[in-house]
């Protein structure tokens, strides 16, 4: 049985992590994920979690611990934010390549500089190609549920790779919600004992991480390539299973009042709550709009997107990037929807606003500015207007 | 089990993995060396420090108890030659026919 | 000071080495230089480890010339992730084994865990890993090879690198004498986090080294063991010198073998009748090839004022 109850978004994800009967914690301590950590050390300390918490000297060590641990057999668990997983950078390709299904809690946080302990999507979207599974949670039940589903997705013997489970830092992690938790039986039932595929096992001595030498790296890549993308039914398996189970449906694409609407806004994160209240204000005054999320990012659901916005309603996409790409094409999400749609003949038009960078908060009248962008590119037809490379950014000071 | 050198992706072990512990023994490098040691098997007080200053891991212990370098993995460093306390050990031209 | 004098270790019967492990862990067809000072370390390690030992390897000339896939020079598990974490991998290797024992989801055995980086992986670029790993306590014995710079990367110069020593990036020149720092002690910082053991070791002394990592797996915690290992190729010595010139650095007082253990100090390999003058050592080799006297003169008060400080270290600390 699910309980209701109000807890911190963190404790929440912690609570998780202890309920998956996760081996080895190793993580450094960074605002704003630190209540995650902090909790889970006060349950390996209280004996409410029977694990082994590996108090590191920085964020490199923390992801290079989880890769040793997860290699010797263990289920790992590490979480951090921004500058960290900046730092984490190189090790991340490793958990990947390596096979490595460490579990990680992202609190997403600007990078640095100015330096901002406030929430933005940079430090998500510079670990976009480092071969981990990446989903987006846009509250505090999300990331408990999708915490607990990255354990079963990594861990498939079809996937075996590390998965990356992002929540907005402060407006997620450092608010009480009521969240439904599940009894630790249930999970039990849920979240199978941790099989490694292969594991540093001195009866059965193999090599990990040899030198990739010219004549196999690129055979290499293509097996890892094959796997993440084949890890996309089993990420609709678990959702599956999850809504069969606890009655919450998961998506890898999911949309509001998008049936009918001819502008949608497309966002990931904690910000698709605000656009969707936008939407019903818009939608009272007889606008035809809706929100669409993006919240698997990786594997990109390619096809799920397609659906939703190919040979439907939709004529306008406004996507909303909370991430420069600077002197690139705006930000990364829209660079990665106009690409999944080019071969469309039946496609909307597509452009890319910038807004809530480093903890700025986006008000209603700010969507709603959004929604007014996508009017009149769809009234002028022209794609992304005038300038059609200028970053747009909604909430700035001129 | 040999692995391929060329494997294409599915044949590649998971995660690029090598499942055969110690398989370099079918890599040889004897190919190397230009001298190789030879034994004076009459001088020779098998004492076996030629065979623990191997970097290599080339000389073997035949049944008498005398050590020799088996030349397939030899590289031709001559450490055994400079090392052997009876001095029984000279390194010569490898003559290729 | 006597030239014929040789250390302890040679005054053993010469037929002590039949009695060392004839196991082989890391086995012969690796891609090493000839006369590899590292590698011959690695095979000595490698036989007092034993076989229930995972080893941790550092980006670096040993796992370069023991892993190019498909062959492996291991025949016990092995992992190499990156350079300057070994260290941190090794960390998170004994938790999870800790913690999958206690929990009873791997059988209760004895498994050694085991470092080895090169000089730049420990001394430079691992060091934060390094002391995390000493000062959280991990059942690790951490071994770093020492061959004095970056020799996988062409002889760059690391913080290892000795007073004097011409290196890619530390060339002799008209106006430079080469390396003009002088060389890191890291078993000194290490001895610095009060782990149980910590020594150094050559394999010129095959059966000093072999003890001594046996030693470190007998002691619960860490340890840390720094090997000194010639490098033929990038010292500019004769391949057929390599043990010979080990046994130089240490009859020389260049590179003293000592142990620490719970912080009394022993020197294993010890000279009553005094060392030899360090010109022995240095004139091998091609690194040091341009020393003025004067220089040799600096390195050899250097040499000699160290020698007396482990000295006095091991009378105060063993009282």
């Amino acid at each position: 049985m699910a309980k209701r109850t109000g807890i911190e978004v963190s404790i929440a994800i912690a609570e998780a992590a202890r309920q998956a009967d996760v081996d080895v914690v190793s993580a450094y301590p960074i605002t704003p994920q630190t209540h995650i950590v902090e909790h889970l050390a006060q349950l390996v300390a209280d004996g409410d979690l029977d694990a082994n918490y590996i108090t590191v000297e920085s964020e490199h060590t923390a992801m290079s611990a989880c890769v040793g641990a997860s290699a010797a057999g263990a289920r790992v668990f590490t979480s951090t934010s921004s500058q960290g997983l900046a730092l984490m950078n190189e090790i991340v390709y490793l958990a990947s390549s390596l096979r490595t299904p460490v579990v990680m809690a992202l609190a997403n946080r600007a990078l640095s500089g100015p330096i901002s302990i406030w929430n933005d999507h940079s430090d998500v979207m510079n670990e976009r190609d480092t071969g981990w599974i990446c989903i987006f949670a846009n509250n505090g039940q999300e990331a408990y549920d999708l915490t607990l589903m990255a354990f079963r997705i990594g861990e498939d013997k079809r996937v075996m790779l590390p998965v990356m489970i992002n929540f907005d830092g402060f407006i997620l992690t450092h608010v009480i919600e009521p969240i439904y938790m599940f009894d630790d039986d249930e999970i039990a039932d849920f979240i199978p004992p941790y099989e490694p595929v292969i594991y540093l096992d001195t009866d059965n001595p193999i090599t990990m991480g040899p030198v990739g030498v010219p004549d196999i790296y690129t055979e290499a890549k293509k097996q890892q390539e094959v796997a993440i993308r084949e890890s996309r039914s089993v990420i609709d398996e678990v959702f599956d299973e999850f809504a069969g189970r606890y009655g919450r449906r998961y998506r890898a694409v999911e949309t509001y009042k998008a049936e009918d609407a001819e502008i949608v806004l497309l966002a990931q994160g904690s910000v698709i709550e605000a656009a969707e209240a936008a939407v019903d204000v818009l939608r009272d005054q007889g606008k035809k709009v809706g929100a669409v999320e993006l919240r698997l990012w990786r594997p990109f659901p390619f096809d799920d997107l397609r659906e939703v916005l190919c040979g439907t309603s939709i004529k306008q996409v406004v996507v909303l990037d909370r991430c420069i790409s600077f002197g690139g094409p705006i930000g990364p999400v829209l660079s990665e929807v106009r690409s999944a749609l080019y071969l469309e003949k039946d496609k909307p038009m597509v452009v890319g606003v910038v807004a809530g960078l480093g903890g700025r908060d986006i008000h209603l009248e700010e969507y709603i500015e959004m929604f007014r962008i996508g009017e009149e590119c769809l009234r002028t037809g022209k794609d992304a207007g005038e300038e059609p490379e200028l970053v747009k950014i909604v909430g700035l000071r001129e | 089990m040999k692995l391929k050198e060329k494997p294409t992706w599915r044949e590649l072990p998971f995660a690029c993995c090598i499942p055969e512990p110690g398989n370099s023994v079918y890599y040889k490098t004897g190919d190397w060396k230009t001298l190789k040691p030879v034994v004076d098997k009459t001088k020779c007080i098998k004492c076996g420090t030629c065979w623990i200053f191997c970097p290599e891991y080339a000389y073997e212990e035949d049944e008498y108890g005398y050590f020799e370098s088996n030349l397939e993995y030899c590289k031709g460093c001559g450490i055994c030659a400079r090392e052997c306390p009876a001095q029984c050990i000279t390194m010569e031209e490898e003559v290729v026919e | 000071m006597s030239v014929t004098q040789r250390p302890k270790e040679a005054y053993l019967n010469v037929f002590a080495y039949r009695m060392a492990p004839r196991e082989e862990y890391f086995t012969r067809g690796h891609r090493a230089c000839q006369g590899c000072g590292p590698a011959l370390g690695l095979r000595h390690i490698m036989k007092a480890a034993g076989r229930d030992t995972i080893v941790v390897n550092a980006t670096g000339c040993m796992e370069i010339i023991s892993s190019p896939y498909p062959y492996t020079s291991w025949a016990v598990p092995w992992i190499h992730v990156a350079f300057e974490n070994a260290a941190a991998v090794a960390s998170g290797v004994d938790a999870a084994i800790e913690a999958l024992q206690r929990k009873g989801k791997l059988p209760r055995k004895k498994i050694n865990i085991l470092v080895i980086a090169g000089d730049g992986g420990t001394a430079d670029i691992g060091l934060q890993a390094l002391s995390g790993m000493l000062a959280r306590g991990h059942n690790v014995t951490y071994i770093c090879y020492d061959n004095e710079a970056y020799m996988n990367t062409g002889v760059q110069s690391s913080s290892a690198t000795p007073f004097g020593a011409s290196t890619t990036t530390t060339p002799a020149g008209k106006v430079s004498f080469g390396a003009g720092y002088w060389k890191k002690n890291v078993a000194a910082i290490a001895t610095a986090h009060n782990v149980p053991y910590v020594a150094t070791a050559c394999p010129s002394y095959p059966l000093d080294l072999i003890r001594k990592v046996k030693r470190s797996f007998e002691l619960k915690g860490p340890a840390y063991i720094h090997l000194f290992a010639v490098c033929p190729t990038g010292w500019g010595s004769p391949p057929e010198l390599t043990v010979r010139m080990g046994r130089l650095a240490v009859e020389t007082g260049i590179f003293p073998l000592y142990e620490v253990e719970f912080g009394r100090y022993r020197l294993t390999i010890d000279f009553p009748q005094g060392l030899r003058p360090v010109e022995e050592y240095l004139k091998n080799q091609r690194r040091f090839r341009h020393l003025s006297p004067e220089i040799v003169q600096q390195i050899q008060e250097r040499v000699t004022a160290e020698y007396q400080r482990l000295k006095t270290m091991e009378k105060v600390t063993q009282g």
